[in-house]
C-alpha cells in the first residue's frame, strides 16, 4: 500500500487522474452493495481517508503546474485536469471533510433510521468526485461539466424524505441551480471562447485586452450571478430550500461540496480567466463587490430572525460566501488570499455547526433554536464543539477564521475601498448576533420546565452551581466523534494558515 | 457484391412484406422481419465503409442509364442515415416480440411485421433514391404503413391518430408530388443530378419557386416541423410501443433527409437559401419548434406524450441547424438526427417497459419505479439527461455543436432559445424523474409487477448505450457528421 | 393568358375545394372525398402537363408524328395507385371508428374520448 502511494507520488500527473476515480469507485460499489451496510460504510470511509491522504501528498507539487489531457473530446472541446494551488487548498478541503462526514452520516443515518441509505452514500460519493473535478478542472469546460454533476448528483440527496415538501425542495433547488448555470454561466463560458478563443485557465487571465469595459462588466456579472453555488442575491433561494435535506447533506452543501464549488468557481474565473489585474482596470468587480456585501448584510440580518436552526445556518452561509465573492471582486492578492482561506476554514467551521445541528435532532429531536434552553449540560461535547466553531465563523482569535476577517479588511484598504471596512465590520458584529445566543441559550439558560419540578435549577441566582447534573445524552458516538474532530481542526487551523496559502500568494506574486 | 447493395437492401425488406402475409405465422413473421433488417443494417454498414474509402456510388436501376432510369445513389450523407435507420430497426426487431404479444391481438402480429417491413422499405427508399418521383412514391410507402403500425394500437384512441395522421400525411404527400411534378415541368427530368444540373438556370423562374413551396411545406408536414406537428403527438403516443420506437426515431428524421436532398442536392442552396429567404423562414420555425415543443411537453401527464411532444421541440434543434445551411450547420443537424433518433428510441424503449410492467404510462403510475424497476428507471434517467443535453451525453454533443454553429453564424437570439428550451427540458425530465425516483408509491399498488423481458431490455440498454457511448466517445459520429453534411454541400474531397 | 392556363386554373380550383373539405368537415368520409377531390387535382396538373397539341397517344405509328409525353401518365398511374391504397386504408379506419366510436364523426368520437377520461 504505501510503497504503491510512494510510486504514484512519483508520477503525480497519474495522482491527478486517480482523485476522482477514487469517490467514483466509492459511488460505484454503495450502488452495488446495497443492504451490505457495514461494507459499503466501510469502503466509503476507506475511499475516503485514501483521498485525503491523495490529496495532502500532492501538496508538495502544487506549483509544479502538472497537467493531463484526459479527453480530445470535440473540436475546441477539451476535457484536461491542471494541479494549481487554488484547486489543491479546494480538493483538499473537500476529500479531507469526506471520511469524517462519512462517519457521520453513517452514524445519523442509523440514529434517525433513514431510508435509502445506498442512493444515499453513493450520490454523496458522487458529488464529491465531482467536487475533485472542479478543484482539479483546466477550463471552464471541464469545470462546467462537474459542476453540473454535482447539481445532478446532490439532487437525490436533497429530495431524500420523499415526501411532498422534500420534492418541493428538491425542485426549486434543481430550478436555481440549472437555471443560472444553463442561463448565465453557460452564455458567459460561450462568451469567453468567442472573446479569447479559449477556455483554459491561464495565470493573469485570459481575457486581458479583449474586449472593452462594459463587456468586461457585463461578462463578469453574468459569471458571477450564473455560479449559483455561490448564492448571490437573488439567486440565494436554493439554499434554504435545500435545507429540507438530511444534515449530513446539509454538511455537505454548506461546507463541502456545493456552495464551497460555487465560491471556488467565482475565485477561479476572477483569477485565471480574467486576471486580477483586468477585474481592477476594467472596473467590472466593482459592481460585484457591492452585490456581495449587500447580499452579506441581508442574509445576516435574515438570520438574526430564523427560529429554525438548519434556516440560521443556511443564511448565515449565504452570507459567509459572500465574503469569499467580496474577495475575489476586490482583485487584489490579500483580499483573494482571504478567499482561497475562507474556502477552508468556512469550510471546517460551518461543516461543524451542521453536524451539531444533526446531533442535536438524533439525540433530541429539537429543530429551533427557541427549544435549545438548557441543552447546554445535556450535551456538552457538542454545543462546546458549537462554541468554538461558531466563534471561528464570527472570526474571533484564537479560531481559524480570525485571518481570512483580517485579510479581508486589508484587502479592502489595498483596493482603495476603506467604506467597505465598515461593512466588513457590520457583517462580522451581525455574525455574532445571530450565532453565539445559541450557545449561550444552551449553557446558561435553564431547560423549560426544570422550571417547575426541578427547583434546584432555577434557584441559583449568586449561590453555586445545583449539586444534581442534568444527565448528559449526547448522539451517537459516530456523530460526536466527527464534529469534537472538526470543532479540534478550528482552533488547529489557526496555526497552520500559512502554509495553506504560501503556494497560491507565491502564484499571485507570478512572473 | 457491393454495386448491388444499394436496391437489395431496399428490396428485401420489400419483398419480406409479402411473405409476412402469406405465411400468417407471427414466429415466423418476426423471423422475415428481423432477418430483413439485419440485411439492411448489413448492408448499410458495407455501403458506409465502401462510401468513406471509394466515393459514392451509383446505381442504375434494371441497367437503365440515368436520367431515363431510376438512379440510387449513395453518398457519405444517406450512408449516414441508412445506417441510422436500419439499425434502429435491428432494434425493433430484437424489442418487438414480447412488447407486441403485450398489445396487439395475436391475429394480427403477422400483420403488424409486415407493415414494419414496409416502413423500413419505405424509409430505406427515400434515403437511397437518386430520382425526385421515387422520392414520392417511397414517401407514401412509410406513411401508409406508418398509418396501419399506428391504428394497430391498443387503445381506440389510436384510431382516430392514425386517421388525422393519414389526412395530414396524405396532404403533405400530394404537397410533395406537386412540387416535384412542377419541377418535372420546367426541367424534363426527374434525376436529382439532372435537376440540380439544370435547376442553376432557371433561378427565379416562378414555377421554381412554388416547387420549392410545395416540397418544403409536404415535407415539413411529414417531419413535423412546428406549426404542422399537430399530427404527432397522438400518434407517436398511441401507436404499439414496439412501433413507436421504430417510428419515433426514424419517421422525421427521414423526412428532414428529404428535405435537405432536395434543398442541397436538388434546387440547390443558391435557389433555397440564396435567392429565397428560406434560412430566416427555417430559424425562426425551428426556434418556435424548440420552445412551444418542450412548454407544452412540460404540461402532459402521460410519459410517451412528454417524450412525443418532446420530439416535436427536438426536431426545432434540427430544422435551426439545416437553416444554417453551413458547413457546421449541417453537420450539427446530422448529428441531432442521429443523438435524437438514438435517444428518443431508446427513451420510447423504456415506455413500452413501463407500459408492459404497470399497464399504463401515465405519469402518476411511475410512483415507486427506481424501486420496482431500478434498471428501466436508470435508462430513463439516463435518456432524460441527453434530452436536456448534459455533458457526456449524445445530446449534449450535438447541442454543441449547433451552439457552435449559431456562434458562427452570429444568431445569438437562437443559441438563447437553445439554452432556454434545454431548461424546459429539465422541466418535463424532472417531472418524470420526481415521480419516478422520490414519490412513494401508493400502499395499494399492485406488487405483482411482470418482469422486463430480456430481449426489450437489450433492445432499450442497446439504443441508451449507444447513444451515451456517441456522447462520451464523439468524435466517429463527429467524424461522419462532417463529412455527411460536406457530401451534401458538395464539398466533399 | 389566363384562358391559354385553364389547365391550371381548374387543378387550382380542384385543389382549393378539396383542401377546403378536408379542413371544414368533422366527418371522416366526407374529409377522405376531399382527399381525393384534391388529389385529383394533382393528377390533373400532370397529365395535362404532358399534352402536346395535336399530339396523339404516344404508339409510335408511322402515321403520327407528334405525341403526348408518355412519363406524366406513368408517374400519375403510380400516384393514383398511391391514392387508393390512401383510400382504401382510410376507409377501412373509418370502419373501425365507427366499431369503436359507433360515429364516424371526428368530433364526436373526440367528445366521448373526452367523456371517458372524466369518468376515469
Amino acid at each position: 500500500m504505501t510503497a504503491l502511494f510512494d510510486a504514484l507520488m512519483q508520477n503525480p500527473a497519474v495522482a491527478l487522474w486517480i482523485a476522482p476515480l477514487i469517490p467514483l469507485a466509492a459511488a460505484a460499489s454503495s450502488a452495488l452493495l446495497g443492504g451490505r451496510r457495514n461494507l459499503r460504510e466501510g469502503i466509503t470511509v476507506t475511499a475516503g481517508v485514501i483521498s485525503a491522504a491523495l490529496a495532502v501528498a500532492l501538496w508538495p507539487h502544487a506549483e509544479a503546474g502538472l497537467r493531463v489531457t484526459l479527453w480530445d473530446w470535440l473540436p475546441g472541446l477539451t476535457l484536461a485536469f491542471e494541479l494549481e494551488p487554488l484547486g489543491l487548498l479546494f480538493a483538499t478541503v473537500a476529500s479531507v471533510l469526506w471520511p469524517i462526514t462519512s462517519v457521520y452520516a453513517a452514524g445519523y443515518l442509523r440514529g434517525n433510521d433513514e431510508q435509502h441509505q445506498s442512493r444515499f452514500f453513493a450520490c454523496f460519493a458522487l458529488a464529491i468526485a465531482a467536487a475533485i473535478g472542479i478543484a482539479f478542472s483546466a477550463n471552464l469546460i471541464t469545470l462546467f461539466i462537474c459542476y453540473e454533476l454535482l447539481t445532478l448528483s446532490t439532487w437525490p440527496l436533497v429530495t431524500h424524505k420523499g415526501n411532498a415538501d422534500a420534492r418541493k425542495g428538491g425542485r426549486t433547488y434543481l430550478l436555481i441551480l440549472i437555471g443560472t448555470s444553463v442561463g448565465l454561466l453557460l452564455p458567459a463560458i460561450i462568451w469567453t471562447y468567442v472573446l479569447s478563443g479559449t477556455t483554459a485557465f491561464r495565470s493573469g487571465g485570459i481575457l486581458a485586452g479583449q474586449a472593452g469595459n462594459a463587456t468586461l462588466t457585463v461578462l463578469y456579472a453574468l459569471f458571477l450571478f450564473g455560479i449559483g453555488k455561490a448564492a448571490l442575491m437573488p439567486f440565494h433561494r436554493w439554499l434554504p430550500a435545500a435545507m429540507v435535506a438530511p444534515t449530513p447533506v446539509s454538511a455537505l452543501l454548506h461546507a463541502v461540496a456545493v456552495v464551497k464549488a460555487g465560491v471556488f468557481t467565482v475565485m477561479k474565473v476572477s483569477i485565471y480567466t480574467f486576471g486580477l489585474d483586468t477585474i481592477r482596470s476594467s472596473g467590472a468587480g466593482e459592481l460585484m463587490m457591492w452585490v456581495a456585501a449587500l447580499t452579506m448584510l441581508t442574509t445576516a440580518a435574515i438570520a438574526l430572525t430564523q427560529d429554525n436552526l438548519k434556516a440560521r445556518l443556511a443564511y448565515s452561509t449565504i452570507s459567509q460566501l459572500a465574503y469569499i465573492t467580496l474577495g475575489a471582486a476586490l482583485a487584489v492578492k490579500t483580499a483573494v488570499l482571504e478567499g482561497a482561506l475562507h474556502i477552508a476554514t468556512h469550510a471546517v467551521g460551518k461543516i461543524t455547526l451542521f453536524f451539531c445541528a444533526g446531533a442535536i435532532y438524533t439525540a433530541a429531536h429539537k429543530t429551533r433554536v427557541s427549544e435549545l434552553d438548557g441543552m447546554g449540560m445535556r450535551m456538552p461535547y457538542t454545543f462546546a464543539a458549537f462554541t468554538l466553531a461558531s466563534m471561528s465563523i464570527v472570526g474571533l482569535p484564537p479560531l481559524a477564521g480570525s485571518w481570512d476577517k483580517l485579510l479581508l479588511m486589508e484587502g479592502a484598504l489595498d483596493a482603495g475601498f476603506p467604506l467597505m471596512m465598515g461593512v466588513l465590520m457590520l457583517g462580522s458584529l451581525l455574525s455574532l448576533g445571530y450565532l453565539l445566543p445559541i450557545p449561550i441559550r444552551a449553557f446558561f439558560r435553564p431547560a423549560p420546565g426544570a422550571a417547575s419540578d426541578d427547583r434546584v435549577i432555577t434557584d441559583f441566582p449568586d449561590g453555586d452551581p445545583p449539586p444534581r447534573p442534568v444527565p448528559m445524552q449526547e448522539a451517537p458516538l459516530a456523530c460526536v466523534v466527527p464534529l469534537c474532530i472538526t470543532a479540534v481542526t478550528c482552533v488547529a487551523m489557526f496555526f497552520l494558515e500559512d502554509r495553506l496559502i504560501a503556494p497560491l500568494a507565491r502564484v499571485l506574486e507570478g512572473p | 457484391m457491393i454495386a448491388h447493395l444499394p436496391i437489395l437492401q431496399v428490396a428485401l425488406p420489400l419483398l419480406a412484406a409479402p411473405l409476412c402475409v402469406l405465411l400468417r405465422s407471427a414466429r415466423a413473421a418476426w423471423w422475415i422481419y428481423l432477418l430483413a433488417s439485419v440485411a439492411a443494417f448489413g448492408s448499410a454498414l458495407l455501403l458506409a465503409s465502401s462510401v468513406a474509402t471509394h466515393g459514392p456510388l451509383h446505381y442504375a436501376v434494371g441497367n437503365w442509364a440515368p436520367p431515363f432510369g431510376i438512379a440510387y445513389v449513395i453518398d457519405a450523407a444517406n450512408a449516414f442515415v441508412l445506417v441510422l435507420v436500419s439499425g434502429i430497426a435491428v432494434a425493433t426487431a430484437i424489442y418487438a416480440p414480447r412488447s407486441i404479444a403485450a398489445e396487439i391481438d395475436p391475429q394480427r402480429v403477422y400483420l403488424y411485421y409486415a407493415c414494419l417491413c414496409l416502413c423500413l422499405t419505405g424509409l430505406l427508399g427515400i434515403v437511397a433514391t437518386g430520382d425526385a418521383f421515387n422520392v414520392f412514391v417511397f414517401l407514401e410507402i412509410s406513411s401508409l404503413s406508418s398509418y396501419a403500425l399506428i391504428a394497430l394500437g391498443k387503445r381506440r384512441q389510436a384510431l382516430l391518430a392514425a386517421f388525422r395522421y393519414l389526412v395530414m400525411g396524405t396532404l403533405g404527400g400530394t404537397f410533395v408530388l406537386i412540387g416535384i411534378g412542377l419541377a418535372y415541368a420546367v426541367t424534363g427530368t426527374l434525376n436529382m443530378a439532372d435537376l440540380a444540373q439544370r435547376l442553376p438556370a432557371l433561378y427565379g423562374n416562378r414555377t421554381l419557386t412554388a416547387a420549392v413551396g410545395f416540397v418544403s411545406v409536404g415535407l415539413a408536414i411529414k417531419a413535423a416541423v412546428f406549426p404542422l406537428h399537430a399530427w404527432l403527438p397522438s400518434a407517436y403516443a398511441e401507436a404499439p410501443s414496439a412501433a413507436g420506437v421504430f417510428l419515433s426515431a426514424t419517421g422525421t428524421k427521414v423526412a428532414i433527409y428529404a428535405f435537405l436532398r432536395f434543398a442541397f442536392g436538388i434546387f440547390g442552396a443558391g435557389l433555397v437559401f440564396g435567392h429565397l429567404p428560406m434560412s430566416a423562414l427555417i430559424l425562426i420555425v425551428g426556434t418556435a419548434a424548440m420552445l412551444a415543443g418542450a412548454a407544452i411537453a412540460c404540461y402532459q401527464d402521460d410519459l410517451k406524450r412528454i417524450l412525443a411532444w418532446s420530439s416535436v421541440g427536438q426536431i426545432g434543434y434540427i430544422v435551426v441547424g439545416l437553416g444554417l445551411a453551413s458547413q457546421q450547420g449541417l453537420s450539427a443537424a446530422f448529428l441531432h438526427i442521429s443523438a435524437h433518433a438514438l435517444i428518443k428510441g431508446g427513451l420510447f424503449a423504456t415506455a413500452g417497459i413501463v407500459a408492459l410492467r404497470l399497464g399504463t404510462t401515465r405519469i402518476d403510475a411511475l410512483a415507486g419505479l427506481a424501486r420496482s424497476a431500478p434498471a428501466v428507471f436508470v435508462a430513463l434517467l439516463l435518456g432524460g439527461l441527453g434530452l436536456i443535453g448534459v455533458p457526456l451525453t449524445a445530446g449534449f454533443v450535438s447541442k454543441w455543436a449547433l451552439v457552435m454553429a449559431l456562434i458562427e453564424a452570429d444568431q445569438w437570439a437562437v443559441i438563447a432559445a437553445v439554452l432556454l428550451s434545454s431548461l424546459l427540458a429539465l422541466v418535463y425530465v424532472g417531472r418524470i424523474i420526481e415521480v419516478a425516483w422520490f414519490r412513494e408509491p401508493p400502499l395499494l399498488a399492485d406488487t405483482a409487477q411482470p418482469s422486463t423481458p430480456a430481449p426489450m431490455a437489450l433492445a432499450m440498454w442497446g439504443l441508451v448505450g449507444v447513444s451515451l457511448v456517441a456522447g462520451v466517445y464523439a468524435a466517429p459520429l463527429s467524424r461522419a457528421a462532417t463529412a455527411a453534411a460536406a457530401a451534401l454541400l458538395g464539398t466533399a474531397p | 393568358m389566363i384562358a391559354s392556363h385553364y389547365n391550371y386554373w381548374i387543378a387550382v380550383v380542384l385543389l382549393m375545394i378539396g383542401l377546403y373539405v378536408v379542413m371544414s368537415h368533422s366527418n371522416t368520409i366526407k374529409k377522405l372525398i376531399g382527399l381525393n377531390v384534391f388529389q385529383v387535382a394533382v393528377f390533373m396538373l400532370y397529365i395535362s402537363l404532358g399534352k402536346i397539341e395535336g399530339g396523339t397517344a404516344p404508339i409510335v405509328d408511322a402515321a403520327f408524328t407528334v405525341y403526348s409525353h408518355p412519363l406524366p401518365h406513368v408517374l400519375i398511374l403510380t400516384a393514383i395507385v398511391v391514392g387508393v391504397a390512401t383510400t382504401a386504408l382510410g376507409l377501412a379506419l373509418v370502419v373501425r371508428i365507427h366499431e369503436a366510436y359507433g360515429t364516424t364523426d371526428e368530433d364526436e368520437a373526440l367528445i366521448a374520448d373526452r367523456r371517458e377520461a372524466e369518468r376515469t
